[in-house]
């Protein structure tokens, strides 16, 4: 619970371009788990603004107590449903549960419908369950990070879980889930090439695997499957994990309690086997760079860097300058990397 | 003129001729057109119906030429192309059957009574948002919605009230009503009963068509199979107890007002039929004992000429479906008898008199098509649920077509037009496309789990809209002939603010002065009757109604072995 | 400021809502549709939502704009409970409201009064739809 922790909160340094009275609003807000604080927060990230990053570096200190949930798998594979029993369950169990429920946007406008919540609609008046739809806005390499503050703000806030439920597609969603402490991957009977799937990216990161909808007459057939894909590549991982298959039907309820102890059961093992340690430096690693590429790229790309850029290309092309010298003096005028933007100008 | 092919069908017009009329209309392309042509271009590049059929400038008996008689044939017989019975008007007049209903069964029941004084030949319920979805007056969620869009009914005494004063045995009343039709329909067998009519003589309509809620309206309750149950124990009692009532109306007028095209509605409506007769006759039930009593509902949409040839290719497919893969043998199972009802999706809020004009040439193209049965919508329905005066203007508009137009005395007086006749021949074949790929798909009910209806039918409507926003779909009065200061100032109807306080009043009395063991123990013999689903939940249903149960108590009761029905929408 | 700037390029959110008991979904699946082609973003919450999960939905979702749409007749019951409901939660002036159906001229002019910044009917073509929403959620980002 958040009251303890909060105590740590420092009063940050001032930082132009947002009033850090509102900022300590919002820190504020959301410790007092007030949705439309975490909500407004969590907007703030995903579209990169600087007072959501001010606000999450004080949050951020508080964070580490969730358990982040990440639960993928094909489309039509009834995701929405299944997390919406799995929160049904913990809720019973007296835990509160965040849910990020992400979808793909349209590839021709960058707009999105986001219809996970129809699934969801029996959490809504539920303080104890927070659910935020979010598009992937193209996946232009900023989803896994706006979803992973979005994870943050939401553990900060005091959510036992926070569930990150996404289409098990594209690279950025599979990024997504490895920032996931528990990775659920979720199959169905009869769509034919989802081993196919599996096997292409989703298998290797699997900690539990689900099969959904298991009334379906061929049911049993993809549980063989997989079954035998997972002693064909080891039914432990090389940690020591023996991943679960674990057969559910979201709407008879069944296999529900099941997956929840399951993900319990990992989350224990992960602390007891060193393993979480491990996976928080990997996520670290993961989520710094890629923050530090996109950090480059913005400054690349924005118009006060622009200059800078342009005289040193022409250097290179007048052979003034070599590229190798050209793109170091680049990053080590950005090196400082902590700084935003609006502080340079 | 006419012979006879290979197959024994006999060609309305023989190579020779066919071949004179294409020299014809090549050397007319050739001199005629081309001259015109290049002075002035046409107004567009290429003409098509509102369904998106491909329409010729011009039509000869060439174009028809591959229809033979037999498709064509006469009214009365298969396959009922030009209707389904032998006389037509000159019988019977069509019904004419305005919807009512609002506020609480005294206030419908004195509408009912004005409409038959105004000469209305038949009668047609509407309900409210709560009776339509199993919800009573007194429920939280019902707030606001009873007794507004149409009457609200709980309990037995509603009906008895609605129907007041009004012979059941001689006037049909159609109800439209679905995932609660079953309820319904108990409550009127109760209420006739207690008047003392002969069940037999009972004549009239339940909606029933739960397959295209799922399709298309979205009024639900349970899941497609409990659902289908219901429907199917309906179907069993009428045909034992109540020979002259319809008990399922499959209705295309709310897949078109989703948003499906024409052919779509014909399409789709043809497939939820077929799913409903597979589900009887599965269930052991002789095709002629029940097919006879199957009836249709169909919107009459604003393109003229393909509206009336979709009339005439649903019948036909309909006939030859019943006959050839059902083995219907009575030609009373083959012949489809459709309700009408002019598009309100055409309707518009500014320049409203334009709705008089709009509904009354879309009821002209309904009796050109040869409706048994017509609606005719209220110039104000884009602003509310109609007012007395636009009621009778739309029932005027139906005697005006009946009786000073002459259209009623020759039967499908637009058959063997070269264009009607292919474009009826066009609009089958599209219905064939649809059915053959419904069953790729894995029938009819598969093909909603697979939100393959609700799909095409959001496309369809996404296109409407577009089409209508930029212009290019005319809407006089809204994107074209558009009034700065729209002088057409109409009275629309009011609801009394009080009358949904005195029907949740009225209810919770009936609730606390019945025999509340009666009702627990009607109850709960309904519930257990529903765990076999090979039982006929319609006598239980009706011992519940008399206790006094009320219609949220009945659909509650099942909830827990039925489940409720929850929607994936697609965009 | 900076951020106030920026906040106009950021993607509008839209909840898209049918309250009520009617299952008339055909304009909010067109509003719907015709929101995400112009670069939206819009949540979905499927049919006969409540004012109470209507404004939940909204606050933990942080819409621009919450869109609600009956056609039961029910909007002079309803919309009111949606803008109590967003006082009560300090929410109104953080969302536009938007109305659409069968609503007469009397009861829209009623409603803007009470508190709904506009109500578009069912002939308001796609286009028009998009723009409106646009401007509103605009003008309520500068204000807030």
């Amino acid at each position: 619970m958040p009251a303890g922790p909060r105590s740590k909160v420092m009063p940050s340094a001032s930082v132009p371009g947002s009033s850090p009275r509102e900022r300590s609003d919002l820190v504020a807000g959301v410790l007092d788990r007030k949705p439309s604080a975490t909500a407004r927060l969590i907007t703030a990230l995903e579209n990169n603004r600087e007072d959501g990053r001010a606000a999450l570096r004080e949050l951020y200190p508080l964070g580490g107590r969730a358990h982040i949930v990440g639960l993928t798998g094909a489309p039509g594979s009834g995701k929405s449903t299944l997390v919406a029993s799995l929160a049904r369950c913990l809720r019973k169990r007296g835990r509160t549960v965040a849910i990020i429920a992400v979808d793909p946007s349209s590839s021709l406008s960058g707009g999105a419908i986001l219809g996970d919540r129809i699934r969801m609609q029996e959490h809504a008046l539920d303080d104890g369950v927070f659910v935020r739809s979010m598009s992937t806005r193209g996946a232009l390499g900023g989803l896994s990070r706006a979803t992973v503050d979005a994870a943050c703000v939401l553990d900060a806030a005091g959510f036992d879980y926070v569930i990150i439920e996404t289409v098990g597609v594209g690279q950025a969603e599979i990024d997504i889930v490895r920032c996931a402490q528990t990775v659920v991957v979720v199959s169905v009977p009869g769509l034919g090439d989802d081993i196919q799937t599996l096997k292409a990216g989703l298998l290797e990161v699997a900690d539990i695997h689900v099969v959904n909808k298991a009334d379906r007459p061929d049911a049993d057939k993809t549980l063989a499957e997989l079954r035998m894909l997972l002693t064909l590549d080891g039914s432990s991982n090389s940690t020591g994990w023996r991943i679960p298959l674990i057969s559910t039907s979201a709407l008879a309820g069944s296999g529900i309690e099941e997956l929840a102890d399951d993900i319990d059961r990992h989350a224990t093992w992960l602390r007891e086997s060193g393993e979480l340690a491990r996976r928080e430096e990997a996520a670290a690693i993961a989520r710094v760079s890629a923050i530090a590429r996109d950090l480059i790229s913005t400054r690349l790309g924005s118009p006060a860097e622009r200059g800078g850029f342009v005289s040193l290309v022409h250097e290179v092309v007048d052979r003034t300058l070599d590229p190798h010298t050209a793109a170091q003096r680049l990053i080590v005028s950005g090196s400082d990397l902590t700084r935003s933007t609006e502080e340079r100008r | 003129m006419s012979t006879v092919s290979e197959s024994g069908l006999t060609q309305v017009v023989s190579e020779s001729v066919k071949e004179r009329i294409d020299e014809d209309l090549a050397g007319w392309e050739r001199e005629e057109l081309e001259t015109f042509l290049r002075r002035r271009s046409e107004q567009k590049a290429d003409y098509q119906t509102a369904s998106g059929l491909a329409v010729k400038r011009v039509y000869t008996p060439a174009d028809v030429a591959d229809i033979p008689w037999e498709d064509i044939g006469l009214p009365g017989r298969y396959p009922f192309t030009r209707g389904p019975y032998p006389t037509m008007y000159r019988g019977q007049t069509w019904t004419m059957r305005q919807i009512a209903g609002f506020g609480t069964p005294e206030d419908t029941n004195g509408r009912f009574k004005y409409l038959i004084a105004q000469g209305q030949t038949g009668l047609s319920v509407d309900f409210d948002m709560p009776t339509l979805m199993g919800y009573d007056s007194d429920d939280p969620l019902s707030v606001g919605e009873v007794g507004r869009e149409g009457v609200a009914v709980d309990v037995l005494e509603d009906m008895v009230t609605l129907f007041d004063g009004i012979d059941l045995e001689r006037i049909s009343v159609s109800m439209t009503i679905n995932p609660t039709a079953w309820i319904v329909l108990a409550m009127y067998v109760a209420a006739a009963e207690k008047r003392g009519c002969d069940l037999r003589r009972l004549s009239g309509t339940t909606q029933n068509d739960i397959l295209k809620e799922y399709i298309a309206q979205k009024e639900w309750i349970y899941p497609p199979e409990p659902s289908m149950r219901l429907v199917r124990d309906t179907v069993t009692y009428c045909a034992e107890h109540l020979p002259r009532f319809n008990p399922v109306n499959i209705s295309g007028y709310h897949i078109s007002e989703a948003g499906a095209t024409s052919l779509q509605e014909a399409a789709f409506t043809l497939a939820t039929t077929r799913a409903y007769v597979q589900e009887v006759v599965r269930a052991g039930v002789d095709v002629d004992s029940f097919a006879p009593r199957l009836s249709f509902f169909f919107i009459c949409h604003a393109d003229f000429f393909e509206e009336i040839a979709k009339f005439r290719a649903a019948r036909r497919v309909y006939a030859r479906m019943m006959k050839d893969e059902f083995g219907a043998k009575k030609p009373e199972s083959m012949r489809l008898r459709f309700h009408c009802q002019t598009a309100a999706i055409t309707l518009t809020r500014p320049q409203p008199f334009n709705n008089i004009v709009r509904t009354g040439i879309q009821a002209l193209a309904a009796v050109l098509g040869g409706a048994q049965s017509l609606h005719t919508n209220g110039l104000d329905e884009a602003y509310a649920i109609p007012s007395e005066f636009a009621m009778k203007l739309a029932l005027r508009t139906q005697q005006i077509i009946a009786e000073e137009t002459n259209v009623t005395q020759v039967i499908d007086p637009l058959g063997g037009s070269y264009y009607l006749e292919a474009l009826t021949k066009q609009l089958e074949e599209g219905i064939y496309k649809y059915l053959a790929k419904i069953d790729e798909l894995g029938g009819t009910l598969r093909a909603i789990e697979l939100n393959y209806f609700q799909r095409e039918i959001a496309d369809s409507a996404y296109a409407y809209a577009l089409r209508r926003g930029s212009g290019e779909g005319a809407v006089v009065g809204v994107n074209k002939y558009v009034d700065e200061d729209d002088d057409q100032e109409i009275e629309v109807h009011k609801v009394d603010p009080a009358s949904e306080r005195r029907k949740i009043d009225r209810l919770r009395e009936v609730k606390t002065s019945r025999d509340q063991e009666q009702v627990r123990v009607s109850l709960e013999r309904l519930a257990r009757t529903a765990e076999d689903s090979s039982a006929d939940l319609m006598p239980a249903t009706i011992d519940a109604v008399k206790a006094n149960a009320s219609m949220g108590e009945i659909v509650r009761a099942l909830e827990p072995g039925f489940g409720r029905y929850r929607e994936t929408p697609v965009f | 400021m900076v951020d106030v700037v920026n906040r106009e390029s950021e993607p509008i959110r839209v909840l898209v809502a049918k309250v009520g008991l009617d299952g008339h979904d055909r304009g909010v699946k067109v509003v719907a549709r015709a929101l995400r082609d112009a670069g939206m973003e819009v949540i979905y919450t499927g049919l006969h939502r409540t004012p109470e999960e209507v404004v939940a939905t909204a606050i933990q979702e942080d819409v621009d704009v919450i869109g609600i749409s009956l056609l039961s007749g029910a909007h002079m019951t309803l919309f009111p409970q949606i803008i109590e409901l967003l006082k009560r939660h300090d929410a109104q002036d953080r969302h536009v409201l938007v109305g659409g159906g069968v609503i007469p001229e009397e009861d829209a002019a009623a409603l803007k009064k009470m508190g709904v910044h506009e109500i578009l009917g069912q002939d308001t073509p796609p286009a028009t739809l998009v723009e409106r929403v646009r401007e509103l959620a605009i003008a309520q980002r500068i204000r807030a």
